[in-house]
């Protein structure tokens, strides 16, 4: 296992170097650059040209490169061209938002995708299997952003049940039993609409690796010994197809991410997926910029994750 | 002299056998079987017909003009499904914007077909060092997220226009099919014809695009259409952040963007409605066909 995850890390590092690179360049790429918003445009171009031989943006390009990356190590990930403060300052609220929602999106994820497969595979072919199946066909067509703009319109204006907008009702004092309960209560709707789609694919795969398993001779084995049926599901069938799914966590964080664009513009949730929306439409390209590294940063360590989780669940997984 | 009488026999027992029916009639007997596979095949016939049909005679500057007079009106005998915030004609954008969907899915899925046939023949047809560089650039691209890097693109291109965006979905997207190819490729290998073809002399090249490429002819035709369905999604979706089409060409997912107004998705379903539903029986019936193709091509899960 050691092994294993050390190979898989080592394999992580050109990733992610090649990712600050492709990072950069798109930075470079963009209107704007450190100077940007800093001064007023009435200063003499040559005190500007000073200014920016003095913050060495007229080096070539790999030592720019090395300032950048030295800097995002430390942890500084440059100004906001648009609210004149420091980038990492304007995004880690966001972040807290969008890890809470991601959160509450998986876990409704799973306790929806978890029963539905399990039913689905072990009566296959009845009629509830019927149903289960024709949900995840229809959800595996149906594109995110309209069945949230569907879920939004009923749920949340039509029976009026969900607030629409925001993350917390304005005016409860932070800390309190309220203010979690508003917070909880804002992020039901969009965690609820994007897992009701992102759970398909899990439920098609526990699904499936029912009905394989239920056909394997180590099963009929068990039965002949006289185990009861409950038995061989929960011992034998579950644990071989239940352990990979808890492990596919990681790989759900770039379907998540991808969402959570559509899901916080929907729902005006502020979290990163809207800053970024409108730090585009505002050409605050600094705050884009550090965004597309964290969001790379985050989906890169996901795989990691969930591959090394599901070499230690799974030993056929390492022998390769 | 026994073994030639071996061997006539042997011809002659296959020229007995059964011939195995041909692939297009394989295929035609599976959707047929299909019923919902079926409707969903004439469905999209009759869609792509009418629509492409209807827009020749509509003109895209005339419906894209705004109409201060005539802002949100209700379905009415004038405009069938009413008007937007601009006063323009929604059927008509609804027409023209589900030619504009569906041209730019179809050119997507062959851009990034063609892109990931060759680029997964060539890693899985040589193998060993060249295969290994060639899946780690790809591993490095499918790490990137996909949507932001996208808008980021449409954001920051100069002369941004829709052959652009379409280079730019196809930059981030050939990367499914190079894998899946690549896989295939590298099984069909090891089969006794590639060893033959080599041994007769046939250059690499030959063998690959000759023989190598029409014995995956199948397995390409039926991940091209289910991406074809992914692909109008991503671009209505696209669309509906505003980093698709520009406004002035109106795609499915711009008609639902208005949506995004609460007045509009409360009170004015004339204009969202009929575009989200659209996409969504689009893209069913487009998978109800790859999945009858899918079985068509594989004989285990044949109905017919």
């Amino acid at each position: 296992m050691w092994k294993f995850s050390l190979r898989r890390i080592i394999t992580m590092i050109p990733q992610i170097i090649l990712l600050s690179i492709v990072v950069f360049i798109l930075a470079k790429m963009m209107p704007g650059d450190a100077l940007t918003g800093l001064i007023d445009p009435n200063i003499d171009p040559s005190t500007i040209e000073e200014k920016r031989e003095a913050l060495g943006l007229n080096d070539p390009w790999y030592e720019q490169y090395a300032n950048w990356i030295s800097g995002v190590l430390h942890g500084d990930l440059g100004q906001s061209f648009k609210f004149k403060m420091p980038v990492s300052e304007l995004v880690w609220q966001r972040l807290v938002n969008t890890f809470w929602l991601s959160v509450l999106t998986l876990i409704i994820t799973y306790l929806i995708a978890v029963p539905l497969g399990i039913t689905s595979g072990r009566f296959h072919d009845t009629w509830a299997d019927r149903i289960i199946t024709g949900y995840t066909y229809i959800g595996f067509a149906a594109p995110l952003f309209i069945f949230a703009l569907v879920m939004l319109w009923i749920f949340g204006f039509y029976l009026d049940w969900f607030p629409t907008g925001g993350s917390v009702k304005p005016g409860i004092e932070p800390g309190t039993l309220d203010y979690f309960m508003s917070k909880v209560y804002h992020m039901l709707l969009p965690a609820l609409s994007m897992a009701l789609i992102s759970t398909v694919s899990t439920v098609q795969y526990l699904r499936s690796e029912i009905i394989d398993t239920k056909q394997k001779d180590f099963i009929l084995t068990a039965r002949a010994k006289g185990a009861s049926e409950s038995r061989v599901y929960n011992r034998h069938i579950l644990r071989n197809s239940l352990l990979p799914i808890a492990a596919f966590f990681g790989y759900e964080i770039s379907g998540l991410i991808g969402g959570s664009i559509f899901i916080e513009n929907i729902f005006g949730y502020p979290g990163m997926g809207q800053l970024f929306l409108n730090s585009i439409l505002l050409r605050d390209y600094s705050v884009v910029t550090a965004l597309v590294l964290l969001f790379g940063i985050f989906t890169i360590l996901g795989s990691l994750l969930s591959d090394i989780v599901l070499s230690i669940v799974d030993p056929r997984i390492r022998i390769k | 002299m026994e073994e030639k009488v071996q061997l006539d026999k042997n011809i002659v027992t296959t020229k007995d056998a059964p011939k195995s029916p041909p692939g297009w009639k394989i295929v035609w007997r599976e959707i047929v079987r299909d019923k919902v596979a079926f409707i969903s095949l004439i469905f999209l016939v009759l869609l792509i017909v009418s629509v492409y049909g209807v827009s020749f005679f509509l003109d895209q500057e005339e419906i894209v003009k705004v109409d201060l007079f005539s802002i949100h009106q209700p379905p009415s005998e004038e405009f069938l499904l009413g008007t937007d915030y601009g006063g323009r004609d929604v059927f008509g954008q609804l027409i023209i914007g589900t030619r504009n969907s569906l041209s730019i899915g179809i050119l997507v899925t062959l851009m990034t077909g063609v892109i990931g046939i060759i680029y997964g023949l060539i890693a899985g047809y040589f193998g060993g060092t060249i295969d290994n560089i060639m899946m780690r650039i790809v591993d490095f691209f499918m790490v990137l997220p996909f949507v932001m890097i996208v808008i980021v693109f449409v954001a920051i291109v100069p002369k941004y226009s829709i052959l652009s965006f379409s280079l730019i979905m196809t930059a981030f997207l050939w990367m499914g099919k190079a894998r899946l190819i690549r896989s295939k490729a590298l099984q069909e290998k090891e089969l006794d014809y590639v060893q033959a073809s080599k041994t007769l002399g046939s250059s690499n090249l030959k063998i690959i695009f000759t023989q190598v490429l029409p014995n995956l002819s199948s397995i390409i035709i039926v991940s091209m259409t289910l991406n074809l369905a992914a692909n109008i999604g991503l671009e209505s979706g696209l669309s509906f952040l505003g980093f698709g089409f520009p406004e002035s060409t109106p795609s499915l997912g711009t008609l639902v963007s208005y949506a995004r107004n609460p007045q509009t998705l409360e009170f004015r379903w004339w204009i969202w409605v009929p575009a989200s539903l659209l996409i969504l029986v689009l893209m069913l019936s487009i998978n109800n066909v790859g999945q009858a193709l899918k079985r068509a091509t594989d004989a285990k899960q044949r109905r017919g």
